[in-house]
């Protein structure tokens, strides 16, 4: 079976909604409900966090989520039992982001295994550089056809963009600004950045991350690539929530209607 | 007062992907990538430049007071029945071994053109001395360290303040070193282009693991001439040093670590004991995992979350161990001990009595293991004493009235 994200960007390349949610947060069995929500209301996209103890690339909102998720018991073994049997009812690509260390210890090829089972489409490891995957990982992940989605910042040079291009599958994460997850930089600063990406003509799809909270930030991204990433906004946004769909609705219109 | 540059093909040493056996490397997000490359691609080439070189001995002897005292520690030896000297690296500028570093790295930053400087620190030591050194450069310092640290080490933290340094609390985790190294990266990513971060010890994404070591090589470059001017020969039966992250114990087995016939002993942090449940112990608790973009042991959960550790000194209180280190336990070049909160007390009161040196409850764990080791009366035991015991003395009062 073809991969669902390149079912995806085959069907639809302009203004592509990932949402980024943790796992098990804001209560532990909220997962599914908050996917089925997702996709009901209009996500493209859904980036799962497998919750860590130390992450290092987010900043404060997606951190107490991730030590919120975990005090709910969330753990990757949780997290797979949650996700047997979804794809009964979820059609949209899934991606499962998080740090490499507790996919290590999981085992990678384990790892690897249980997303096919389940039925994840891809994966993001911010501290898996690219040098590592090729020498050591690479195999793994495309036994079980599984994409591994590389980030690419404003400090990225061309060269790097390249090779990152040649060994990403499904799309590429560009991170708007050289920062942690959640800060708030005007994307104005970026135009050029964002232009630079356009001009490469890169074989993958590109989606922006970081800094994407609302309808013109979504819709200013959007103009410049494939589509884009919230993470953080949604993250405050379903925090207090007592009506997960309800809150997910809202919060979709308020992006793409 | 050379730093180590050639370091031919030891078996343990870094390799030139930045391993030390299966253990090290750069796990870093892409966002830190260039930071790390430029280091990675520039640090041997700075280090062994002769200007660089020039300007680090100048300011380690006219600044820091190198070299160090070797002594002989004669009612020590009396006690332990054998010939014990201690490294006195308490007697350099701000208390202890972190300083060599420090001064290493503000020259290494000046070259690379920063201008604002960033550092993690756990007892406080070595946020003194990167405050130190910033001051001494006129260079901003920022300074992260855990909120449990900040009250446990109250007067390094007034020390980093009248040095001019920002000192930001971790309150997130377990809100000690472990923490304040995230915080300390995070800064980073959303820093990434005047900043350099003064790691302090000998862990972290390669090259910083061997940055430090050959820094802090200092120490076993010396030892060896002051052993050769005092016993006749430069090599000790053993080398004993603490170890949070592990730069102290890099730096005093440096040059050490090819001459098998010495022994290195390694003490780590054994908290209440290494099976209580409040412990640093990372060799005997730890697996193989990924923490602060190196991989090498650490202490975690089956599911991979790394563990708060517990130690009564805040520079040993971390879950993990430099990769040089988890490769001389795996190799069994090291051996590795520890020492509970208890048995470092005692030995801090011991050679406070014996020998008038107040030591650095880190350095207290070192010295609490010379009972254990099977010593003859000719062995020649060198130990690091990595820092002075001033930013303990509230402990070691409360301590003191039990
Ligand atoms: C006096 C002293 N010794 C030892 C250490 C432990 O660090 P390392 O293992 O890097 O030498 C510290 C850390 O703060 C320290 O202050």
């Amino acid at each position: 079976m073809q991969n669902r994200i390149d079912q995806l960007f085959a069907k639809k390349q302009h203004g592509v909604l990932n949402i980024y949610c943790t796992a098990g947060f804001p209560q532990l069995n909220d997962t599914l409900p908050v996917m089925t929500a997702l996709q009901q209301h209009g996500a493209d996209l859904i980036e799962l966090g497998m919750p860590f103890s130390d992450p290092l690339a987010d900043g404060p909102v997606i951190q107490d989520s991730s030590t919120k998720a975990l005090q709910n018991g969330m753990s990757l073994q949780k997290l797979f039992e949650q996700l047997a049997g979804f794809r009964s009812s979820i059609r949209v690509p899934v991606i499962l982001m998080g740090y490499f260390n507790p996919v290590l210890t999981y085992g990678v090829e384990a790892f690897c295994a249980k997303c096919a089972e389940v039925g994840v489409d891809g994966i993001i490891v911010p501290d898996l550089p690219m040098a590592e995957y090729e020498n050591e990982y690479r195999p793994v992940f495309e036994k079980y056809n599984l994409h591994l989605i590389f980030l690419v910042t404003p400090e990225t040079s061309e060269a790097r963009i390249r090779k990152i291009d040649s060994l990403s599958k499904g799309f590429i994460y560009a991170v708007s600004s050289s920062s942690t997850t959640g800060k708030d930089k005007d994307m104005k600063d970026q135009q050029a950045y964002f232009e630079r990406l356009k001009q490469l003509q890169l074989k993958n799809p590109v989606l922006i991350g970081f800094g994407i909270k609302d309808k013109a930030t979504f819709e200013a991204a959007s103009a410049h690539a494939n589509g884009a990433i919230i993470g953080t906004a949604f993250i405050k946004a379903i925090e207090h929530s007592t009506n997960i769909d309800e809150t997910v609705k809202t919060f979709i219109s308020g992006i793409i209607q | 007062m050379d730093i180590a540059i050639n370091t031919g093909n030891s078996r343990y040493q870094v390799d030139k992907n930045g391993y030390y056996g299966r253990f090290g490397g750069a796990y870093i997000p892409e966002m830190l990538y260039p930071n790390v490359e430029e280091l990675q691609s520039q640090y041997l080439g700075i280090l062994s430049d002769p200007s660089f070189q020039q300007d680090f001995e100048a300011l380690l002897r006219d600044y820091v007071g190198r070299p160090s005292p070797l002594y002989f520690a004669k009612r020590l030896s009396e006690k332990y029945k054998a010939k014990i000297y201690l490294k006195r690296e308490d007697l350099n500028h701000t208390g202890a071994h972190k300083v060599n570093n420090t001064i290493g790295q503000i020259l290494l930053a000046q070259r690379l053109g920063k201008r604002r400087i960033i550092a993690e620190t756990g007892a406080g030591q070595h946020g003194v001395a990167t405050a130190t050194v910033c001051a001494l450069m006129g260079m901003e310092c920022v300074v992260y360290m855990g909120s449990i640290d900040i009250e446990r080490q109250a007067p390094n933290v007034a020390r980093m303040k009248m040095l001019g340094a920002t000192v930001v609390p971790a309150t997130s985790g377990s809100k000690t070193l472990k923490d304040a190294t995230n915080e300390a990266i995070r800064d980073w990513i959303n820093n990434p282009v005047d900043t350099h971060y003064i790691l302090g010890t000998a862990a972290g994404p390669h090259p910083y693991p061997d940055m430090v070591a050959r820094f802090q090589s200092v120490i076993s470059e010396e030892i060896k001439k002051q052993l050769l001017e005092k016993t006749g020969s430069e090599d000790p039966d053993y080398v004993v040093a603490c170890i949070g992250g592990g730069s102290n114990a890099a730096g005093a087995y440096f040059h050490y670590l090819d001459r098998e016939a010495v022994k290195l002993v390694a003490v780590e942090a054994g908290g209440k004991g290494v099976h209580s449940g409040f412990s640093a112990a990372t060799t005997q608790l730890g697996t193989i995992g990924i923490i602060h973009a190196s991989k090498t042991l650490l202490m975690q959960t089956g599911d991979g979350q790394i563990v708060e550790p517990h130690s009564i000194s805040a520079g040993l209180d971390y879950p993990g161990i430099g990769p040089m280190h988890a490769h001389l336990y795996e190799s069994g070049r090291a051996q590795f001990l520890s020492a509970t909160d208890e048995e470092a007390l005692a030995a801090a009161y011991e050679l406070s009595l014996l020998e008038g040196i107040i030591p650095a409850m880190e350095s207290a764990h070192a010295l609490a293991k010379l009972k254990d080791l099977p010593l003859n009366t000719d062995d020649v035991v060198v130990v690091c004493l990595s820092g002075r015991g001033d930013k303990d003395l509230d402990t070691y009062i409360r301590h003191m009235n039990k």
